[in-house]
This record gives structure tokens, sequence and C-alpha cells, in this order.
């Protein structure tokens, strides 16, 4: 069994879901029962083998775990996979909410449903790619082959203005991952190889450093999103279906944090302690800025697309801070924000699906008729808001006092964070949930049923067990990061000495 | 048994939550009430173990809650006589509260909802008190936030409940901003959050300066004044104070409960349960001190014109918290709590009287449409008679012969012209002034509610009747403690069995010697609040029983100050104004301006137009952009496979 390649399997089984799906023909209502059940079943074997991989993992071995290797591409680039603490739990958050996703959209999707889950498999394969690749080619083609399912997704079952916002998706990662490209290039020219492990003990020349840390950082500021390259997520999140942004906010977010975890700070950490202070400064801008946007918006799935621009700020800020607290925060940020913006927009979800539409001024007084989404939804409202208890907190928590022990200004303006965000998120909740249930069109509207339930009520689980006992995934991340940080800090006093050296 | 204490009250809030629905209204009721009942006494077992007793300081670990490098949070309990102070008042505050709501929420449909906020407010009170730890004591912080939050919105079919709610949750978290950065702080200095750690070493880092903002600061100062942010919000001091008097769009026990006795004291235990920090700070005190004499003040003048009688009330304890802030100022930390638990015990009293007095009339909270009711509800007048002497402090002094705000409060007067600090003059002045209108508007609101024509609407006046004993017994309780806590605790919190009573859980610096001052100082200070309460209160016989007509012409003559008091200050308008008006306006200009004017103008939206026309000039790959975007992938991956291809020989 040992021998068995347990991350290949995890990786490719979505795709084998795919192709049967494939094999299913005509688009009957018992056909389109069959591709949806064949997908949900896809994915919770892919969880529960997921599961498998955690368990094996053995979070006191800093290294990559489970590492398999497969020529490929001539002798220098290969298939490499392989897990380690910061990576394995971006792993275990997708193959978890993929279940989530496909359940959400067996009743909100009619047409081409066939295609729709196609294009929701092949994204979960790519997705646990980006997380196992050990090969920068491999990682790069995971990473940009990804967008093309989600980009289907957001332009043929998204909203009205669908192919505006795929059409601004495309335009902002196709100009980030150019770059990336050109910075995989003249790696490879570079240390002759594409093998991470490798790469992580290269030290680049500090000239190299900087323009190789600014490539990828064009890669992933746009996929965090950072301010300000950060309007396409407002516009393909209002765009996207439930699922689409479920997806998008849980996990395509999260491949901008790990990128900086896994390529910027351990391959340029010279250059990372430069642009440290661009970081802060985005990071703070982020927060404040976007969460004052965030109050105006009118739209439901905008403003919390706009709360996730500022929670991404405090990862940022906190995984820049190199600091214990910082960077084990900003990893716990990325899981609890996973889960809580997957379960706002699957919550959104729920009332769309009956409503078919967004606007906040729409809604009112839901608690009157429907106490059980009204109870969860404040559920996930509090931990967005981060409220110690919930999930939300710890990570914010983290970052900030990891930041604190660097740069205070930078503390204290994300700290400011925790007003904004309870104004916007309580104004919101207070438009949507309180209030006389007035408007004639939601006297009939009904509470959640079954499936949804059995949807959420999981997720509102991990989001007060995580808040009260975080210690299962910090146990994980710990000694992964402790490592990252020690090599960091040899990294920069060698450099230190070369430049002492050199004088 | 602390466990139990702690955990009995989830264990209601779980039921109530989740089984509330099924269980039915009355068993939810009993349930969560019988759990609080059975903590209350175990607080009295603890306290009298603890506290008057021998039983030693102990700490009960439970579990490890954050752990990050150097940071190790554990939720654990911390023991001393300040915890079980604090879990007396609140869990038998709490049980008489859940008893009373039995009668008082009868005709609700979500009843079986508020007992569970109720036990949920109980246990994140609970956890902030008993917080062995900065991080814990966070918690309970925003716990309580959150609870106070559903309860002050409890009826959410009312848009300013909700907007109350709102208000309360969002200028806590103004105040909670500073804790955060103060514990930030914190953990800076000391390498840990956890209350024995930062004692230890507190004396040792009494001169450190902390990088804070640029600026090398004093670190006590700093850390202090930081975390005294957090204490002033949620203890409604003057400038964070606005959300209280609007707090009172919730339920009357919750007002009573969270309002009154125990939530808004969190500040004031949170600078005691610190005391070790802010003893080494004297610029720290300062402000405390000054902080909590102009809230005194400024409460009072307010509390003088209100015609509601729950704001009357709830400016009643933004002042008597004023009172507190002062005597943690001056370091008097033992009158502090003394002062916080009395108060405890009459304010809970007078809130839950007005609440049996609102149930009297059929929901009329305004006491212009009241009067006379002392001849229809005697018991509930009797309850606020004692109530109003515990406030206003009567009792004979140079004795401990007094209700209970007699015996505390006047300490705190006392204290505060014994104290040597810069402030003290000051808050000694604003206190007795207070102590004045103190006497006033609680003799108003007694005169304007019982006495006096009786103005209810017709309908009202049909229903008035006395409310049923499961609200008049626990009634009847906290007026047995309003009447003797004073004098019966007296000489442990703030006398001469100080140091016994404490054992050290309150730490005071070797050359504060407040307490001792306090005893000796001249008869004219000892007589100063008794005279002012005698003067409030032959002002307000005139006023609203002898001449009525006298209040309404000064109203007149003086209008510019009638209008300034009856509008709070005008700081709602202010607030409003600046930060709401502010925050919203900059919200839709950064979007409409900055994300959509410049950022995608200049940006997506820019380029886009380029792409689109070229590509329809082109007019050839119409066929959509994913193809244009895979077939860019595919030409990148091509050239990066040719290019180790042809150099794969090379390395």
């Amino acid at each position: 069994m040992s021998d068995w390649p347990l991350l290949s399997t995890v990786v490719f089984l979505p795709l084998v879901g795919a192709l049967m799906i494939l094999l299913v023909k005509g688009d009957t209502a018992i056909a389109r029962r069959n591709i949806t059940n064949v997908a949900l079943w896809t994915t919770v074997v892919t969880f529960l083998i997921s599961l498998l991989v955690l368990s094996q993992f053995d979070a006191d071995n800093p290294g990559f775990q489970m590492q398999e290797k497969a020529d490929w591409l001539g002798a220098s680039i290969s298939y490499r996979m392989g897990v380690d603490g910061i990576s394995i739990l971006f792993v275990i958050l997708t193959t978890a909410l993929m279940p989530a996703a496909i359940y959400a959209s067996r009743n909100s999707i009619t047409k081409r449903v066939k295609e729709y889950m196609i294009a929701f498999l092949v994204l979960e394969t790519m997705m646990i790619g980006v997380f196992c690749a050990l090969d920068l080619v491999l990682f790069y083609l995971f990473f940009e082959a990804g967008l093309i399912p989600m980009f289907l997704i957001i332009g043929i079952w998204g909203g009205q203005n669908r192919v505006y916002a795929s059409f601004k998706f495309f335009l902002y990662t196709l100009a980030g991952s150019v770059l990336m490209l050109l910075a995989v290039m003249a790696m490879y020219w570079d240390a002759g190889t594409t093998d991470i492990v490798t790469l992580l003990a290269h030290p680049f020349s500090q000239q190299m450093q900087i323009w190789l840390w600014l490539a990828f950082f064009a890669s992933f500021a746009v996929k965090m999103p950072m301010w300000p390259v950060h309007t396409w997520l407002p516009d393909a999140h209002v765009q996207a279906p439930t699922a689409g942004s479920v997806i998008l906010a849980a996990i395509l977010l999260k491949m901008g944090g790990y990128g900086f975890l896994r390529f910027s700070l351990p391959m340029f950490p010279v250059a990372s302690e430069m642009f440290a202070p661009l970081v802060y400064t985005l990071s703070v801008i982020a927060i404040i800025y976007t969460s004052l946007v965030a109050l105006a918006q009118q739209d439901i799935k905008k403003l919390i697309a706009y709360s996730s621009v500022a929670h991404m700020g405090y990862v940022t800020m906190g995984i820049f801070s190199m600091t214990q607290q910082g960077v084990q925060g900003g990893i716990f940020q990325m899981i609890s924000h996973g889960i809580v913006s997957g379960a706002l927009f699957l919550c959104v979800g729920v009332v769309y699906d009956r409503m078919h539409t967004r606007e906040i001024s729409a809604y009112g007084g839901l608690v009157n008729r429907m106490p059980v989404f009204a109870t969860l939804f404040m559920i996930f409202t509090m931990a967005n808001i981060g409220l110690p208890g919930t999930s939300g907190f710890v990570g914010e928590f983290l970052t900030i006092i990891g930041v604190f022990q660097v740069n205070t200004w930078v503390a204290l303006f994300a700290a400011t964070g925790v007003i904004l965000s309870a104004s916007y998120a309580l104004w919101l909740y207070r438009r949507i949930i309180f209030g006389k249930l007035e408007k004639e069109s939601l006297k009939g509207i009904l509470d959640m049923d079954a499936r949804e339930k059995l949807i959420l009520v999981p997720l509102a689980a991990l989001t007060i067990l995580f808040g009260f006992y975080p210690a299962p995934i910090q146990s994980i991340t710990a000694v992964a990061v402790e490592n990252l940080i020690n090599n960091y800090q040899a990294a920069l006093s060698a450099a230190d000495k070369l430049a002492l050296l050199a004088q | 048994m602390y466990s139990a204490i702690l955990f009995l009250p989830l264990i209601g809030f779980l039921i109530a939550g989740f089984f509330g629905r099924t269980l039915g209204h009355k068993a939810s009721e009993i349930i969560t009430s019988t759990l609080l009942v059975i903590a209350a006494l175990l607080s009295w077992i603890a306290f009298l173990s603890v506290g008057i007793g021998h039983g030693s300081p102990q700490t009960v670990n439970i579990l490890t809650w954050i752990s990050s490098g150097d940071l190790q949070i554990d939720w654990a309990i911390r023991v001393d006589t300040l915890t079980v102070v604090m879990l007396v008042v609140v869990n038998t505050i709490s049980a008489l509260v859940h008893i009373y709501s039995i009668g008082y929420m009868h005709a609700d449909p979500n009843r079986a909802r508020f007992f569970a906020y109720l036990s949920l407010f109980t246990f994140a009170m609970l956890s902030l008190v008993t917080a062995d730890n900065l991080l814990q004591m966070f918690f309970g912080w925003e716990g309580v936030g959150l609870a106070s939050y559903l309860l002050i919105g409890f009826w959410y079919q009312k848009p300013s409940a909700n907007a109350a709610a709102m208000k309360a949750f969002i200028v806590n978290r103004v105040g909670d901003f500073g804790f955060l950065l103060g514990l930030c702080g914190i953990y800076v200095l000391f390498d840990s959050v956890s209350f024995g750690n930062i004692f230890a070493n507190a004396d040792a880092m009494k001169d450190t300066t902390i990088h804070f903002l640029g600026q090398d600061l004093n670190a006590m100062t700093t850390i202090c004044l930081l975390l005294f942010m957090g204490a002033m919000g949620k203890s409604a001091q003057f400038l964070l104070h606005t959300w209280l008097p609007d707090a009172m769009e919730g339920p009357t026990p919750v007002s009573a409960l969270i309002h009154a006795a125990t939530m808004v004291t969190a500040g004031v235990f949170m600078v005691a349960r610190l005391s070790p920090l802010f003893e080494l700070s004297p610029t720290a005190l300062e402000v405390v001190t000054f902080i909590g004499a102009t809230t005194a003040f400024f409460a009072a003048t307010v509390g003088l014109v209100q015609n509601d009688i729950k704001r009357v009330i709830a400016y009643s304890t933004c002042s008597q918290l004023g009172y507190m802030f002062v005597a943690l100022g001056i370091g008097a930390y033992g009158a502090a709590v003394f002062h916080l638990f009395t108060h405890a015990f009459f304010k809970a009293l007078l809130f839950l009287g007005a609440g049996s007095v609102i149930h009297a009339v059929s929901d009329e909270q305004d006491m212009r449409r009241m009067g006379g009711l002392r001849k229809h509800i005697k018991l509930t007048y009797a309850m606020m008679l004692i109530g109003t002497f515990a406030l206003t402090g009567v009792g004979i002094p140079g004795t401990i012969l007094g209700f209970a705000g007699f015996n505390s409060k006047d300490a705190i007067i006392e204290s505060a012209f014994a104290a040597t600090n810069s402030m003290a003059n000051y808050a000694f002045a604003m206190t007795v002034i207070a102590a004045l209108f103190t006497s006033f508007y609680s003799w108003r609101l007694i005169f304007m509610t019982f006495h006096g024509r009786e103005r209810m609407s017709p309908d009202a006046k049909a229903h008035i009747h006395e409310s049923p004993a499961v609200m008049m017994v626990p009634l009847m309780v906290l007026a047995l403690g309003a009447i003797a806590a004073g004098m019966v605790f007296s000489s442990y919190f703030y006398g001469h069995a100080y140091d016994e009573f404490w054992k050290g859980a309150l730490f005071t610096g070797a050359e504060n010697e407040v307490m001792h001052e306090s005893h000796g100082v001249p008869v004219m200070v000892k007589l100063a609040p008794f005279g002012m309460m005698a003067i409030g209160f032959l002002v307000a016989v005139v006023f609203y029983l002898l001449s009525p007509v006298i209040p309404k012409r000064l109203a007149e003559r003086h209008n510019w100050l009638y209008r300034f008091l009856l509008n709070k200050w005008y700081f709602d308008e202010l607030y409003s104004f600046i930060f709401i008006r502010g925050a919203k306006g900059l919200g839709s200009l950064l979007w409409k301006r900055g994300d959509e004017g410049i950022i995608d103008r200049f940006g997506p939206n820019g380029i886009a137009a380029r792409v689109v026309a070229l590509t329809n000039r082109i007019n050839k790959l119409q066929t959509g952009y994913v193809y244009h975007y895979a077939f860019a992938m595919m030409i990148g991956v091509a050239i990066l496979i040719t290019y180790s291809m042809l150099s794969g020989g090379t390395h």
C-alpha cells in the first residue's frame, strides 16, 4: 500500500470521474441526475482518499512527503509530486469543499449539466495538482490550466454580464502568467532544473531574485487578489454560478498565498525582505479600502467578494511578516477563509435559488420565515467579522500579532479592519435577515431543505471547532513553517555576509 | 466545581438553543434557570471559601487553545478573590434575571431563544472573569458583545432595536481595536499573554520602552492606554458611551443583567485585574481618572432631563461606571470593585423594578405618561425606593450603617479626596457634583413615576396590575443585597480585612496609601456626599411634588442648555455626521472613482477596448477568449519544452 502513488490518485481521480461522465448519453432528467451523482461520488471518494493522505502525513517532518517521481520531459523536467505541512491542508480544503460545491449545484444548474460537471472535475484535478506539484513546469501547467475550466464556468453558466466578467478575469490572469512563464524559464536557465526541491536550495543572485520575485508577484498578486489588481474578483463572483463563487473564493484565491509561501519567500528571500514594505502597504490598503468599498455595495455577492479581498490582505501581511505567528496565521486565515467565504457564498446561493436576485434591497426580514438559515448565516457572518470562538478570529489575530512584532504601523492599520468588517457584515445581515417581512415576493419563501442543511451544517461545525480548537491545523503547519522561517533567516544572513565580502 | 460554574450556563444555552423548539418554552425556561441557580449557589460557596475563608488561589487548565511558536495560549480558569467576587455578581444577578424573565417574557413567542441568549451571555461573561490570560479574556469580551448584540436586537422586527444592536457591537469594536493592539504589545514585551507570567515580570518592565508607531514610548503607559481603550468601549465611558442608552431597546431584563450589573463592568474588572500593570504607569492612571470623572459628571447631567424611565437609569449606570474608573485611577482598586459589587445589586433592582413598572402600565416607558403609581403597585414602589436609597447613598456619615451605595460610593469620594494623583482634585469635584445630580434624577424618577397626577392613557390605567411573584421574588432578593451588601462586606473589600480578603488579587504599589488615607479624611469631606444627596432630594421634592411648573419654566428660560442635555451633548449627531456618513461616503467614492473610475478604466477596460478593436479588425479569432488563452499557454509551454530539449545537452 505504501508504494501506491496516493497523491497522484487524489489528483487524477476527478479526471476519471470526468471521463465517466463523458460516457453518459442523452440529456434527459435521469441522465442529468446520473451525471450529478457520478460527479458527487467522485468528489466524495477523492475526499476520503485525501484523508488517507492526511493520516499518513507526518507533521514532525519539515520536508516533502509521499514524494513521487517519473520521467517526463527529458532529464530536467519531470513529473514530481509531494506534500509538506504547508500544502497538505490546501489539498484537504479543496477535496472537502468540492462535494459541497457539486451538491449545491444539483438543482440550480439545468442547462449543459454534463459539461458543467466535467468542468468542475477537471478544475479539481488542476487545483489539487497545484498544491502537490514539486516541479515548476508541472506547477505552472496546473496553475494556468486550472483557469480554463473556471473561465468556462463563469462564461457559460454565469449571470447576465458574464462575458465582461470572464474577459476581465482573463486579462488580469494572462498578464500575470506571461510574466511568470518568463520567470520559470529564467529559473530553469539559471539552475538547470525545474525541480522545486532543488530550486529551494538554489541560491539565486540578488539581481535575479528581484526580477524573479516581481514576475511571480505579478501572477500571485492577481490571484490573491491584492489591491489594486483586485477588480476582476467582484465581477467574477457576481457573475459566476454559486458553486463557481465557492471554489473561486475558497480555493483559487489561496493559490496566490500558497505561491508566495512556496516560491517567493524561500527561493527569493533577499527580494522578499526588500519588497516586504510594498506588500505591507498594499495589504493595509486592501484591508481598509476594500472594507470601505464593501460598505457601499448593493449586491450581496459583491459585498462578500470585497470582504474577501480585505481578508486576503491579512494573509499577505501575515506571510511577509516572516514570524512564526504571522505565517501560521496567514495559512490559518486562508483555510478559515476557505471554509467561511465558501459557506457565505453557499448561503447567498440558498436565497438566490429562491428569489433569483442578489440585490440586498430585495430582501429583508428573512428570519421570520427562515430561522435555520438566519442562524447559519449569523455563524458565518460572525466568523467573517472575526469573532473569537470562530475560525475567523484565530487567523486574524495571529497575523496581527505577527506583524506587530515587525511593524506597528501595519498592525495599527490592519486592526482597524476589525471595526470595518463588523460594520459592513452586520449591516448586510441587518438588511437581509432582520426587520419585518414586508416584501410581497418573500412571503412564501421556504427555509433550508435537508440538502442545503447537509452542505452548510458541517461547515458551521468546522468554523466553530477551529475557533475553539485550532490545534489540528496549527500542529500540521508548525514544523514546516518553522523550517521555512529558519531557512529564510539563514539565507538572509548568508546574503549579508556575501555583501560584506564584496565590499 | 469551577468548571461546573463555568459550563452549566453553556449547557443551558446549548439545550435551549438547539432543542428549544422541540422542548417547548416552559422546559427551556426551567432548564436554563435551574442550571443558573445551581451555578449561583456554587459561586457563593467558592466566594466563601476563597474570599472570606482561606481557600488558596488556583488555576484549572482545560484545553490548549492557540499555539504558535512562543505563543502558547490555553483555555484555563484562574481562581482568586477577584474572580470569585465576579462569579458571585454574575451568577447571582443572572439567575435572578432568568427567573424574573419567566414572568416578564411570558407572552413572547420566542422565549426559548431569549433564555438561550441569556445563558450564552452568562457563559461568555464567566469566561471573561475566569480568564487566565488576556486572549481568553478577549474571547469573553467579544462573546458578551455578541450576546449583547443578539439580546438588544431580540425584537428583530423593530428597526430601532436592530440599529441599537449594531451600534453597540460596532462601538464596542472601536474599543476592542485598542484592546487587540494592547494585547500584541503585551506579547512583544513579555513573550506571553498569560497573567501569571505578565504579573511576575511586570515590575522589571517598568521603565522599558516600546517602539510603537515610529516612536520609543514608555511600554507600560502605551499598553495600559491601549487596553483601557477596550475598557472604555465595554464600560461605555465618555466618547465611547453612545451605545449604552440605545441598548435600552432590548428587553428590560437584558438591560438589568447586561447593561447595568455585569457586562458594562467588564472594563472595570479588566483594569482591576491588570492592576499590577496600571499601578506602574502613573500617566495611564491619570487618564483613567480623568475619563472616569468626566463620565460620572457628563452622564449625570444628561440623566437630569431624560423622560424615558430606562434611559434615566442607563445614564445613571454610565455615571456610576465613571465612579468606578475614578476609584481605579486613583489606585483604590478595592473601592472600585466594591462599588461594582454593590452597584450590581441596586442597579439590577432598579432596572427590574422599572421593568415591573413598564409591565404594569402596558409597556409604556415615557415617565410623562405615568404618575401616581404608588397606590397601584405598592410592592414595586417599595422596591424602587430601596434601590433609590442605595443609589443615592442613604446612610449615617461616619459609620458603616447605610444602604449599599452609601458605603461604596462614599469610599470612592473620600479616596478621591485623599489621593495624590494629579487628577484627584478634579475627580473629587466631579464625583461630588455628580452625587448631587444622582440624587436629583433618582428622586425625579420616583416622583414622576409613582407620585403626582395619573397621566396614563385610560386604556393603560384600566390594566394596571402588580407583577406576579415570579418577578417580585427576584426583586426582593436584590433588595436584600441593596440594603445589606455594603454593610456586610465593607471591611473585606475596602477596610481592615482588605489584605486577608484579596490575598494579592489586587495589586497596589508600595507607595499607594490611598485606602488608609481615605479613612482619615476631614469630617466635611465625609459629610459632602450626604449633603449633596439631601440637596438633590429637596430640589426634586420642590420641582416635582410641590410646584411642578418650575422645571418647565427653567427649561424654557435656558432652552439651549435643556436641549443640549436632552440631546446628550449632541454626540450621536456628531458621530453620525463624521463616522457613519463619512465611511459610507468614502466607500462609495472609492468604489465609483477608485475601482471603476481609475483602476478599471485604465486597467482591464482600457486594454479590453484595444483588444476588442484589434480582434474585430482581424475578425477571425472571435470563437471565444478561452481559445486565445489556451493557445497562448500552449505556445508558452511549447517554447519552454523546445528550449529544454535544445539546451538539455548542454547542461
